[in-house]
């Protein structure tokens, strides 16, 4: 940051050089190898620790047609009798050829199944990121350029109010005041029923998108509201803001000049780091608005008893979350030179 | 600060001399509060006994009134005791998770502090990991591995919200191990175990009851969360998740009490306990309280 009015640093920091970058990528994909492997056993053990029988599972009702010599076959045929090592080992085996499986319930590749109900959750989250992202940072570097304000205090309350309500909560809410009462949304599902995609128009799926992206909004809101608020409110109490405020500056002058580049990094990197709080949130807003994403097929397959879907959705959903954590920790060093000189 | 003028002139204070226009008097003054809110939910539950939950087919899907002051359902149940009983198990789960999640994230954090480098990092790729999984996915997991009901609703809430604390302690104890103090009492040859029973644990205190009250509502969310996407169902036994994936049924009939009421309850449920957590901090570190 070129700041004229900023006292001289003590440390005479750098940018990160190149090396610096390879070095910490490198270390950074040995962590997420690292770490996906631990969520990977983990994964594997809690549900191999389930009660529940995969066979009976899938099976279902057919139980009764079928002798115990042929459900026998499906033990040895899905490499049940195997002790939980060999099966694990198999299963990774399996993953790092891109095959995660046949999910019983979706009765199509966990693959398959993980790519198209993620491309209807990007949808969703992609919106729900971005508007609760620009949304919270506008609030909170108001909240926190006039601390004393009327507007700072209904600010904070609100915000308060978002990080303590539940989201599903919101989201029915939401369904009643604008599904049912006001009757200007769909109340359920991402397009019309009994149409085939190709006859979906775009203003449908937008019309269906709406209410889900809105509730998982206001669940990403509060946080980046109140980490934004605070962080310029401490920007306020510098030295260098009560200098230019010395200088005849108005607070709308340090706004618009130094508080906003202060704070937009960190709350960039907070979005990142909330990815797995987004992605939580999207399940519930799912289950409530049966919107056909991956959230819900996570829910089905808890519910369901489907193994290989359940393993899919844990590894993708932390292969994701470890990415934007990455993320966040790069941008740690581009905000602050600092960290990279201690560290 | 908003000075009341009316009050300007004469000094109130409580009997320790704590102020009672400052900040932390009335973050203390609403951590009570909230306290007693919460004790009356505990009490309230424990005192109506298991007969308000029964049907009542007379008296089905009546909006709010004064016999009813949350409604009923299409049941006849009466939502409010309902709702009571379902808080109360939310209570329940938060202080066992909180409980136990605290003790995990105590024992993972001093071994990471004292046990030297590798078993720091082990904790730390251990903490990473459970950071990785998103809550929600891990919770289903886990009560999925417990075969769900009840008590796997309650061991996954309970397993699952260490890793925070842990960070947070772990960074405590090593700023208390660099500290000069402790630094001296090594010099006079205090063995290690004396000085975490006399220094370590005596500062941590404070932090660990600090870092239980925060995580009371994380765990409250979670577990309505989890019984509300389907997990744990029993019946007979009300939660609020449950309640509120009850009203989804019947949203588009118009009975909004069904939603309205259950949510509200929990979300101030969820705000008395940042006020008590709130008040907490203003007791155990002044200083911080005063922003």
């Amino acid at each position: 940051m070129k700041n004229r009015l900023s006292p001289v640093r003590e440390i005479d920091a750098k940018a990160p050089t190149c090396r610096f970058w390879l070095r910490f990528a490198a270390s950074r994909l040995l962590r997420v190898v690292l770490v996906l492997t631990l969520v990977s056993i983990l994964a594997f053990a809690l549900v191999s620790m389930a009660p529940l029988d995969p066979v009976d599972a899938y099976l279902g009702p057919n139980i009764f047609h079928i002798s115990p010599e042929q459900r026998d076959l499906v033990v040895a045929r899905w490499g049940l009798d195997q002790p939980p090592l060999m099966r694990y080992v198999t299963w990774v085996g399996h993953v790092f050829t891109g095959d995660l499986g046949v999910s019983p319930i979706f009765n199509q590749p966990v693959a398959t199944v993980i790519a198209t109900r993620f491309s209807a959750s990007l949808a969703l989250m992609t919106i729900a990121w971005t508007a609760s992202g620009a949304l919270g940072f506008c609030l909170g570097l108001v909240a926190g350029t006039w601390r004393r304000s009327w507007a700072a205090k209904i600010i904070r309350v609100y915000a308060y109010m978002l990080a303590a309500a539940p989201t599903f909560w919101i989201a029915i809410i939401l369904l009643i005041v604008f599904g049912v009462v006001l009757g200007w949304t769909p109340i359920c599902c991402a397009a019309p029923i009994g149409l085939t995609p190709d006859q979906i128009s775009l203003g449908q799926r937008l019309s269906h998108i709406i209410l889900p992206a809105t509730a998982l909004t206001f669940l990403g809101i509060a946080q980046i509201t109140l980490y934004t608020c605070q962080e310029t409110a401490e920007f306020m109490n510098s030295d260098v803001a009560i200098f230019a405020r010395a200088q005849g500056a108005s607070r709308w002058d340090i706004l618009r000049r130094h508080a906003i580049r202060h704070a937009a990094l960190p709350a960039i990197t907070v979005q990142f780091a909330g990815i797995g709080e987004l992605f939580g949130g999207s399940i519930l807003a799912e289950t409530v608005f049966t919107y056909p994403g991956l959230g819900q097929a996570a829910v089905a397959a808890g519910i369901r008893g489907d193994e290989p879907l359940l393993l899919g959705i844990t590894l993708f959903s932390a292969a994701i979350v470890s990415i934007g954590n990455s993320i966040a920790d790069a941008l740690y060093h581009v905000i602050d030179p600092r960290i990279t000189l201690a560290s | 600060m908003t000075f009341s003028l009316a009050n300007a002139g004469r000094r109130e204070t409580l009997p320790g001399g704590i102020d009672l226009r400052g900040v932390r008097a009335r973050t203390l003054a609403l951590g009570l509060v909230s306290l007693g809110v919460i004790c009356a939910i505990a009490l309230g539950a424990a005192m109506t006994g298991d007969d308000g939950l029964g049907t009542h087919l007379l008296a089905k899907k009546l909006p709010p009134s004064w016999d009813f002051p949350f409604g009923t359902d299409p049941l006849g149940r009466d939502m409010a005791i309902r709702t009571l009983k379902g808080l109360a198990l939310s209570l329940r789960v938060g202080v066992i998770a909180s409980f136990a999640s605290s003790l995990i994230a105590l024992v993972l954090a001093l071994a990471a502090a004292t046990l030297g480098s590798t078993v720091d990092h082990m904790v730390g790729v251990l903490v990473d990991t459970f950071f990785a999984v998103p809550h929600l996915v891990l919770l289903i997991l886990v009560s999925f591995a417990l075969g769900g009901g009840t008590s796997g609703v309650i061991v996954a809430v309970a397993v699952s919200h260490w890793p925070r604390i842990t960070r947070v302690l772990r960074a405590e104890i090593l700023q208390v191990l660099s500290s000069d103090y402790v630094r001296v009492a090594h010099g006079f040859g205090r063995s290690p175990f004396k000085i975490a029973v006399e220094h370590l644990v005596p500062h941590l205190i404070p932090q660990v009851l600090v870092g239980f009250l925060l995580l009371f509502p994380h765990a409250i969310l979670h577990e309505a969360g989890l019984t509300f996407l389907g997990f744990g169902i029993e019946p007979n036994r009300p939660a609020v998740g449950i309640l509120l994936a009850e009203s989804m049924r019947y949203l588009t009939a118009g009975y909004w009490w069904l939603a309205v009421f259950p949510g509200l309850s929990l979300l101030l449920m969820v705000l008395a306990f940042d006020g008590l957590a709130a008040g907490a901090k203003a007791l155990v570190s002044p200083r911080e309280a005063q922003d």
